[in-house]
């Protein structure tokens, strides 16, 4: 089930399937040219498959944007352990709702694709982990992978090509920082979901210990069509190093907000007006959040721009997992700023301090300030704060919490000395969103 | 091995091999890298952030705790981003932390005030309202302060990787995580302490010591525990006269800063309020109290009259007083009382060892050793229990080393999860089913070979015979149960051996044996306690008891000296690796003598020249005749130990095995004095001691 | 502890996705399945965990304190989750959850004293596109206004 309608600006790679009758069985999927790519695969040699993929300009969808080829070039041939291909289903970068749409229309493409990456390691075992308030969705990928057993599409000698791979599902149960792919592994071997040292990376030390890929969802959406298409074709989808379509999550003031697969490379007012249906009756554009809560904003001056990691790295913010955060001009930015921190404080894992007391810090000081008890001196140390977190953190978390709050004070400086009071007041915290279970 | 590389901090060149710790490289130039998550030996975590250093060609500042040196690296570490980076944590962490120092018991000794008294954010901005949780108990000798805690999780990787325990974990998340025991609200575990002691603020707090002094109002006395016998060098902290606290912060000794329940809280017993404080005599069938020197003239009295008549002595020493006074007891009941009817409490069949050794070099492991040993065998014992240093060293071993070790005991044991094959023998049972180890024992490279008193007479023989048939270095370890139970074997408190394990021309008897003579004269105890489970034929013997308490023997002694405790006097203990080390007095008990000093007045009282009784006089006689025992005087002196190596001859020693059998004490447990520690009993009473080889 | 025929099934499905040296993979899906039968992660199911995963229990302790989904106490019958998130907010889910907490008349994390229903402010639950949103136990409703939610939660009532 569609939860928004499809737009006529889409190029449709990945949800070609989208809208087709019971797009999730296999019978639909076979129909419709499944598991073609997976047996294309099976008639080139790994490297090969890594270097299509290298080809394609894919750049990892989860947040980083990281060369997918590349990084699956890191792992080690000849390492006598077992390999694993762990899928990131952990979709919780606020403002992201892309990886849901596309297990629940095709869950087929995602199985496929693990299988490509898996001949391409050279990997027998595969995990896909879901967040757990996705719970229909494990039940709905575990009839997927069913199927794909029953029809000899997982399992041992896949199709009598040799091959062996096994997938299954594992449930988060409410982590953020589990999507951070070394805390991943550490919930998928049934621990605190903290992150780990790196290095090492996963591509040589991933689940206990193994050489793993750990790719998000959608990257793994792409590979089946790489594979057919060929890398270039997908390549020039996009710009120049930034490969392929992209599923962009349009949400908050919009008339048409929904999940798009546009080209890398869209220009984000067009996606605004053209695809999102422009913004509520009456209202102008102030404010946008480019790729989910992690990334810096970007004034309305600022969106004239093309919706690829390069381009948007360069106007100072970031590409991130494709979460697009539309803002009018009614937006109190004082509260996106206690909201994106209060989101940051209750879910730090805890293991560093920056992060741990930053976080919390600053949630009562937006909170002080969004209610009217803050003080001048307030707004520097907000941002002062920020900055001390910022590169200072064990993972990205604390940047993610930094990011977005620097933005904001520094682009609109001029609301927090509006919600500045004169005389100082007794304070007192807001303790909700605190406590964990 | 690894490769030497170059590196440069502050300006400074050095050489480092590849791979070392930038934290550590720089520590050996004399730069400090302040860290607080970062512990020598335990798992790296970079969770603080206080160690952040600033590396040439790196765009963000990087963990010196992790980082490792590489060849031209050029690191800052007091650059003004990396000071601005500390204090800026610094200022994070006080956010949430009570500033509460000046009733916390770690102020004066806190990482956390120092790191703030050096580096800044003495002043806060914060002025939120703290996070705030109530104290919590978790067992009679630790508490748990949540709001104090910096989550540094050194208390979770010393109980877990250091002790094999693993009683603590982490609860909650972000900003309200907190430690939590693995009893829901208690812990099950060896309550060794660990955890409060390595803690770098004042959040864990033990049971003992907490709101009782400031560690600036003490002074700090480095002593050897008194209970079991891996000799732990403890540090006592003694105010007014009292012990406070034991523990070993600074590192020095043998046992770095590893301690047991024992090492660290059961001093209490030397101030528990039955500590006998006067010399009793029996009067009309009771023990009344009278002077010293009544006392003395009583014992004095009646030692030369029975040695007048020719009658029979039997004297029975401890396992807890020092070499001087075992030296000197046996001198004085030999040379003076003309008896060789001495003995002590064997739990181990050392001479037959030291005999089937002899004349060889490097047969016996240190403390030390047991660390860098790559193979270790443990026959029937359980040292998690009985011998927690060899336990804790072992499995630092295992840890950093990759050891590996082989158990083969009656029951599970803890190390049992570290080692390579664990064997069930019951007694009998086990040279058999170290055969069956053979080849993996042999493809260890060295071994180490530790055994309680399960094996004993031909059974060590055969050990030692097996040892040399895996054709690669064979050391042992021979287990005795307390603090100087080595030293009274080494001293001569046997009836057949004399110091340095010299052959005697007329045995005398053994202890059981005194015990049951019908025609015992007199009893001689000093520190030791045997009526506790044996009965005495000769009703009418005289029977004179040194000891601390008033124990089952002592209340059937005609006179009871109160003796001083190790924690009060000066001397020399061995313990069961056969290492020497000084005791130095912590405290002094009213009414309470030296064992050594009892000895001597009781021979000058009888107008025996025994020889000059102050320990320092008599140890120079022990490096003179006591074979492996000529160790300089200067080191132990010094504070550190010296290993005995007495294994350059045969023992003619008569294997008694039936006389050797270890008291099998716990980690609860330390024979009378363990009865007399409120610490000791109270966490037996509590629901979470951990016997035997439970892990939850 | 005996569970229903069906979980006991997952359960052994789950054990059986992870090496055989590796069963401490299954503690989070165990938690949470379990909790759905049991209502809660009680001493008992960590107990259970920690036996049938052969994990020491401080550790699966661990775990039942980091994730927000598992909850020691039994909440309410439905378990009403209004997302407050960015996107959400800026379509009305603060408003949303204000009125959710007045009509049922319990805050963040209460549990109503009928024991029909929970609420619980949470993070972005991935419908920020449909925002805004509510899940409902494990049902995802979206574009929610206050009007849809009320009726959703009256007939809720009706049902139970
Ligand atoms: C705090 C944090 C949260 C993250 N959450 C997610 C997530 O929910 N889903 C995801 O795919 N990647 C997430 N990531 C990124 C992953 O760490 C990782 O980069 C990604 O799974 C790699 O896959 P990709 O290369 O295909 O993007 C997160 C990263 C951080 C630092
Ligand atoms: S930045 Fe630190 S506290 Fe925050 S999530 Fe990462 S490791 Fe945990
Ligand atoms: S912001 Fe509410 S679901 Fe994402």
């Amino acid at each position: 089930m569609l939860y928004n309608q499809p737009s006529p600006h889409e190029t449709r790679v990945l949800t070609r399937r989208f809208g087709l009758p019971n797009s999730a069985s296999i019978d639909t999927y076979l129909a419709s040219d499944g598991y073609k790519a997976f047996l294309k695969a099976m008639q080139m040699a790994p490297d090969e498959i890594v270097g299509e993929v290298k080809t394609s300009a894919l750049r990892g969808r989860g947040g980083a944007g990281f060369p997918t080829g590349m990084k699956w070039s890191f792992v080690p041939r000849n390492s006598p352990k077992p390999k694993y291909i762990v899928v990131n289903a952990d979709e919780s970068e606020p403002a992201t709702c892309k990886d849901r749409v596309l297990m629940e229309e095709d869950p087929h493409g995602l199985i496929e694709g693990t299988m490509i990456a898996a001949r391409a390691i050279g990997s027998e075992k595969g995990y896909i982990y879901i967040r757990g308030e996705y719970r229909y969705l494990i039940d709905h990928m575990d009839r997927a992978i069913d199927e794909a057993y029953a029809r000899g599409w997982l399992g041992k000698n896949i199709q009598g090509t040799g091959m062996n791979f096994d997938l299954s599902t594992h449930t988060g149960a409410g982590a953020y920082e589990c999507g951070e792919e070394s805390a991943l592994l550490e919930s998928l071997e049934g621990k605190r979901g903290n992150p780990r040292l790196k290095p090492p990376f996963p591509a040589t030390h991933g689940v206990y210990q193994c050489p793993t890929v750990v790719n998000n969802v959608e990257t793994f959406y792409a590979v089946p069509h790489i594979i057919n298409m060929g890398g270039q074709a997908f390549a020039d989808l996009g710009t120049p190093k930034n490969g392929g379509t992209r599923m962009f999550c349009l949400s908050g003031h919009i008339n048409n907000p929904g999940v798009f697969e546009l080209k890398m490379g869209a220009n984000l007012l067009w996606m605004i007006d053209a695809v999102g249906g422009g913004l509520r009756s009456g209202r102008k554009l102030k404010a946008v959040i480019p790729g989910g809560s992690s990334c810096p904003i970007l004034r309305a001056d600022e969106c004239d721009l093309a919706m690829d990691y390069d381009t948007v790295a360069k106007a100072g913010s970031m590409l991130g997992s494709g979460g697009v955060v539309i803002m009018d001009d009614t937006t109190d930015m004082v509260a996106v700023g206690l909201r994106i921190m209060s989101f940051y404080a209750h879910e730090s894992c805890g293991w560093c301090i920056p992060c741990r007391e930053g976080t919390t810090w600053l949630k009562k000081m937006l909170w002080r300030m969004n209610n009217g008890e803050g003080r001048k001196q307030d707004i520097d140390l907000i941002n002062e704060l920020s900055k001390n977190m910022l590169g200072r953190t064990f993972c990205a978390l604390g940047d993610a919490a930094a990011m977005p709050t620097i933005s904001l004070v520094e682009k609109f400086r001029d609301e927090f000395e509006a919600k500045v009071r004169p005389v100082m007041v007794p304070v007192s915290g807001p303790d909700q969103l605190v406590a964990i279970s | 091995m690894s490769q030497t590389v170059n590196i440069t901090i502050n300006g400074r060149q050095t050489q480092v091999p590849q791979g070392t710790l930038i934290i550590e490289a720089a520590k050996a130039m004399g730069i400090e890298v302040p860290a607080f998550c970062y512990y020598e030996g335990y798992s790296l975590q970079a969770a603080c952030r206080m160690c952040l250093v600033e590396v040439e060609k790196m765009p963000k500042l990087q963990p010196g705790c992790t980082l490792t040196a590489n060849e031209g690296m050029v690191i800052h570490t007091e650059s003004p981003n990396v000071v601005a980076a500390r204090k800026g944590t610094l200022e994070f962490l006080l956010s949430n932390h009570p500033l509460d120092c000046p009733v916390c018991d770690k102020g004066g000794e806190c990482e956390l005030q120092d790191m703030v008294f050096r580096y800044g954010a003495g002043e806060s901005r914060h002025v939120e309202n703290k996070v705030h949780t109530p104290e919590k108990q978790w067992s009679p000798v630790v508490f748990y302060d949540a709001p104090r805690c910096i989550l540094c999780y050194r208390c979770v990787r010393v109980c877990d990787e250091g002790l094999g325990v693993g009683a603590l974990g982490v609860s909650n998340r972000g900003v309200i995580s907190e430690i939590v025991p693995n009893g829901e609200d208690h812990l099950k575990c060896d309550e060794c302490g660990a955890c409060i002691d390595i803690c770098p603020v004042g959040a864990l707090t033990s049971g003992s010591y907490r709101y009782q002094t400031r560690p600036w109002e003490m002074t700090h006395v480095g002593t050897v525990c008194t209970h079991c016998g891996d000799g732990c060098k403890t540090t006592l902290g003694v105010k007014n006269n009292e012990i406070m606290r034991g523990n070993n912060r600074d590192r020095s000794g043998i046992n770095g800063e590893f301690l047991c329940i024992k090492g660290r809280y059961a001093f209490d017993f030397t101030s528990h309020n039955e500590r006998l404080q006067a010399p009793l005599v029996r009067v009309n069938g009771k023990l009344e109290p009278v002077s010293w020197s009544e006392a003395l003239a009583t014992v004095a009295a009646k030692f030369k009259e029975v040695k007048a008549a020719g009658g029979r002595f039997g004297v029975i020493g401890s396992t807890r007083t020092t070499n001087e006074e075992n030296f000197f007891l046996q001198k004085f009941a030999r040379t003076g009382l003309g008896t060789n009817n001495i003995d002590h409490h064997r739990s181990g069949d050392l001479a037959t060892l030291l005999d089937a050794l002899s004349g060889r070099e490097n047969a016996l492991a240190s403390v030390a050793d047991l660390y860098t040993a790559k193979g270790a065998l443990i026959v029937g014992a359980d040292l998690s229990q009985q011998h927690p240093l060899i336990a804790f060293q072992l499995r630092a071993n295992f840890r950093h080393h990759a050891a590996k070790l082989f158990t083969v005991t009656p029951g599970p044991v803890r190390e049992d999860e570290i080692a390579l094959a664990a064997v069930r023998a019951q007694a009998g049972g086990e040279l058999q089913a170290i055969e069956g180890l053979r080849e993996k024992l042999a493809a260890a490279g060295d071994l180490t070979i530790l055994f309680g008193d399960a094996i004993k007479g031909e059974a060590v023989r055969k050990l030692v015979a097996f040892g040399d048939s895996l054709g690669i270095p064979v050391r042992y370890v021979c287990l005795l149960d307390n603090s100087n139970s080595r030293g009274a074997v080494d001293m001569g408190l046997l009836p057949d051996l004399g110091p340095g394990f010299k052959a005697v021309e007329k045995p005398g008897l053994a202890a059981p044996e005194m015990l049951a003579d019908a025609k015992l004269d007199v009893l001689w105890l000093v520190g030791a306690n045997p009526l506790k489970s044996a009965t005495l034929a000769n009703a009418g013997a005289f029977v004179v008891v040194q000891d601390l308490f008033l124990t089952e023997t002592a209340q059937r002694a005609d006179v009871v000296l109160p003796a001083a405790s190790a924690y009060e006097k000066n001397g020399t203990v061995t313990n069961t690796c056969g290492e020497v080390q000084k005791l130095k007095p912590a405290i002094r008990t009213m009414g309470a003598k030296a064992d050594l000093e009892i000895i001597g007045l009781i021979a000058r009282e009888m107008g025996i020249n025994a020889g000059i009784w102050t320990p320092d006089k008599v140890f120079a006689e022990i490096q003179q005749t006591v074979r492996g025992y000529n160790v300089p005087a200067a080191v132990l002196t010094a504070g550190a130990a010296a290993l005995t190596m007495p294994v350059n001859g045969r023992v003619a020693s008569q294997a008694r095995p039936e006389l050797i059998r270890s008291a099998g004490d716990t980690l609860f447990t330390s024979g009378s004095l363990g009865r007399y520690s409120k610490v000791l009993n109270s966490v037996m009473e509590s629901p979470g001691g951990l016997f035997r080889h439970e892990r939850e | 502890m005996n569970f229903s025929p069906a979980l006991e099934a997952r359960i052994s499905k789950i054990l059986g996705n992870y090496p055989e040296d590796r069963k401490r993979s299954a503690v989070i899906p165990l938690l949470l399945f379990i909790q759905d039968e049991v209502g809660a992660v009680t001493k008992e199911v960590v107990d259970e965990v920690s036996h049938r995963t052969g994990t020491p229990r401080v550790q699966v302790d661990e775990v039942v304190g980091f994730y927000s989904m598992l909850h020691r106490k039994p909440i309410g019958k439905y378990h009403v989750q209004v997302c407050t998130n960015v996107s959400c907010m800026l379509v009305g889910g603060t408003e949303l959850y204000h009125h959710a907490a007045k009509k049922l008349g319990i805050g963040h994390k209460e549990t109503a004293a009928d024991g029909v229903f929970s609420l619980e402010e949470v993070e972005c639950m991935g419908a920020c596109s449909w925002a805004p949103a509510v899940q409902i136990n494990y049902d995802f409703h979206h574009k929610v206004t206050p009007e849809k939610l009320d009726q959703l939660l009256d007939s809720l009532r009706k049902i139970q």
